[in-house]
């Protein structure tokens, strides 16, 4: 099907040169924002999908068609999800956004910090620590969990807030874009200055270099959180206590329940929606940042 | 090989500017400085990744024999290779490689390509709240990989969501559940790559488009033959990055086998490691699963630098 697209595209313009300009622009914008409006809906729906679902008691699922609301549920829902198992959701909730929040808050830092000095300061092991850092860049997750998950049992830190927390701080793509931000946002010449004044290095770093960084930062603040995120595997096979749980993994643990007790179905509909509405706006309200961000990561 | 293909900025970068440091050099002070900069990442990179890739390594060398009756417990034994011809020989990890084999050569080309098209259409100057539409088709990646595949599990379910009344076929049946799945990446994903195709689009220069627009080219034709190959270090990394997540896949069959019995426990490779490790407890074997994992992602990649640098010259 997505083949099919520039060639119609073309087929517009095709026979264009011999018809008046007016009328080959025209077909040619209707096909664009045709296919436009397509991509859109197909984005877009399932969230859309999401939003009514999470209104409908499970009676109404077969009963009502798929975007219509049914009796509006979405309060008792609401309220059925907050109550179950002794209020663990919001623990669900707070736990990610520990994760996420703060660790890629840590973790921007820890690589700033790493990627200014392999830029800027000659010490010995630098090549090392850098081509260790490209290589850890291709090492799978997944291909991680398992050693992870033995050493922490070895460290009786399985089932730990550390056994998650500790490994998502490690973002060796990060190190690697704060060293390229380092050198093209922070001239030597600032920092001779900075010296000449006889500020220490660590100081310098903070105080004249990581404001010169901060678009960097930032960039790696946004890829962090959303890898943190997403990470799955790690919290899946660290983690037994619900209360430790990221939301995510939480959700995942009620749909397995689910299949037994249908009452579940709500709670995992509900419970999710709830659980992208702040990223989802974060993601609207945070545009810029997010665009320039991967604007810089991706022409790398 | 994984590090021959980036390491070349790295020495680049370092003769441009060690001449420039050697002058001054008060060497303990810097030292101390990098030991506070660079150490906090060190003993993470050490932590997390590089002692944890030699365990793994040393894991899968090792396997667990039970002696005697099985009263005792059971002694590590070294059998070198081992683990490795059995997991190669297994028939439940050879057919986890040609799922996410099959599902690589279908949901990277159309991925990219969807993301191209819908790339170069927002590039082009009649589209009006250019910002609208990519964030429409953004969204779905700030989604968690599990919520995305919760909701398409219940999209496809028959009874709650309205897919499987649409469709002829049962989207979760053993014959469309790998369609299904590329559906619910693709739809994660595009909107990302999209985003990246289009930034990458701005900066090829307006001199050449307009040039070839003098010349009688045609906007289709500008797009594949000016544009297209402008952008192709963008779209080579992206397919590096998508074959690599491709390889790792395990979160949405994961979610999906809740929802039908059509993805089974070693459907692709990281679930095997799972399975291997958690539910069977052969941690040897489980090892050398991952190992063959990362190795085979770690060549992939570097092949596909390595063509890419030669389609640039």
């Amino acid at each position: 099907m997505t083949a099919v697209l520039p060639e119609s595209g073309s087929a517009d313009r095709g026979p264009a040169r011999a018809k008046p300009v007016h009328r080959s622009r025209w077909t040619s914008r209707t096909a664009i924002y045709f296919v436009l409006v397509l991509a859109a809906a197909y984005s877009i729906l399932p969230l859309i999908w999401l939003v009514t679902a999470s209104t409908k008691s499970l009676g109404d699922f077969s009963t009502t068609s798929a975007f219509e609301f049914g009796d509006f549920n979405l309060w008792n829902n609401i309220q059925t999800l907050f109550a179950q198992d002794g209020g663990v959701f919001v623990a669900w909730i707070r736990n990610s956004v520990l994760y996420a929040f703060v660790g890629a808050l840590i973790g921007a830092l820890i690589c700033a910090a790493c990627g200014y000095a392999i830029a800027k300061i000659p010490f010995r092991g630098r090549n090392l620590l850098f081509g260790l850092t490209l290589t850890g860049v291709l090492v799978p997750t997944t291909a991680l969990a398992l050693p992870l998950y033995l050493l922490a049992s070895e460290l009786r830190m399985v089932d730990t807030f550390w056994a998650v927390f500790i490994p998502v701080l490690t973002n060796p793509f990060g190190v690697y874009l704060a060293r390229v931000y380092t050198d093209s946002a922070v001239p030597d010449e600032i920092l001779e200055a900075a010296r000449i004044d006889g500020a220490s290095e660590v100081r310098t770093f903070f105080t004249v270099a990581m404001p010169l960084m901060r678009p960097g930062i930032v960039t790696v603040f946004l890829f962090q959180f959303v890898a943190i995120w997403n990470n799955f595997f790690l919290p899946l096979i660290m983690l037994t206590d619900p209360k430790l749980f990221p939301v995510s993994l939480g959700l995942y643990q009620w749909s397995n329940r689910a299949t037994q007790f249908p009452d579940y179905n709500p709670l995992v509909i509900t419970g999710s929606m709830l659980a992208i509405l702040p990223l989802i706006l974060a993601f609207v309200v945070l545009q810029r940042q997010w665009r320039s961000g991967l604007a810089a990561g991706g022409i790398k | 090989m994984s590090v021959s293909a980036p390491h070349r900025p790295s020495s680049d970068a370092d003769s441009r500017c060690a001449p420039r440091k050697r002058r001054r050099k008060p060497p303990r002070r810097t030292g101390l400085a990098a030991f506070a900069l660079a150490g906090p990442f060190t003993v993470l990179l050490v932590g997390t990744v590089l002692i944890p890739v030699a365990y793994a390594v040393y894991l899968s060398l090792f396997t667990d024999r039970f002696s005697g009756l099985g009263f005792e417990s059971p002694r590590r034994v070294f059998i070198a290779l081992g683990n490795y011809w059995d997991v190669l020989a297994d028939p439940a990890f050879q057919v986890s490689i040609r799922n996410v084999v099959a599902f690589a050569l279908i949901q990277v080309p159309l991925m990219i390509a969807l993301a191209l098209v819908l790339a170069m259409l927002l590039d082009s100057a009649v589209v009006r709240l250019k910002q609208m539409w990519s964030l429409a088709v953004f969204l779905p990646y700030a989604l968690p990989g599990v919520i995305a595949g919760l909701i398409w599990a219940y999209l496809y379910s028959p009874g709650i969501g309205p897919i499987a009344d649409l469709l002829p076929f049962d989207p979760l049946s053993s014959g469309a559940v790998l369609s299904s799945i590329v559906n619910i990446a693709t739809w994660q994903w595009v909107g990302y790559n999209v985003i990246i195709f289009y930034t990458a689009l701005q900066a090829v220069p307006k001199e050449l488009t307009e040039a070839a627009h003098v010349d009688g080219a045609g906007a289709f034709r500008i797009a594949y033959s000016i544009k297209t190959p402008m952008i192709k270090p963008t779209i080579f990394v992206s397919a590096v990055f998508s074959i690599i997540g491709s390889l790792q896949l395990f979160t949405e069959p994961l979610i999906l086998r809740t929802f039908t019995s059509a993805v089974n426990s070693t459907w692709t490779p990281s679930l095997y490691v799972y399975e291997s490790a958690f539910v069977s407890g052969d941690y040897g074997r489980a090892a050398a699963a991952a190992v063959i994992l990362a190795l085979a992602s770690a060549v992939l990649s570097a092949l596909v630098m390595r063509l890419s640098k030669r389609s640039n010259r």
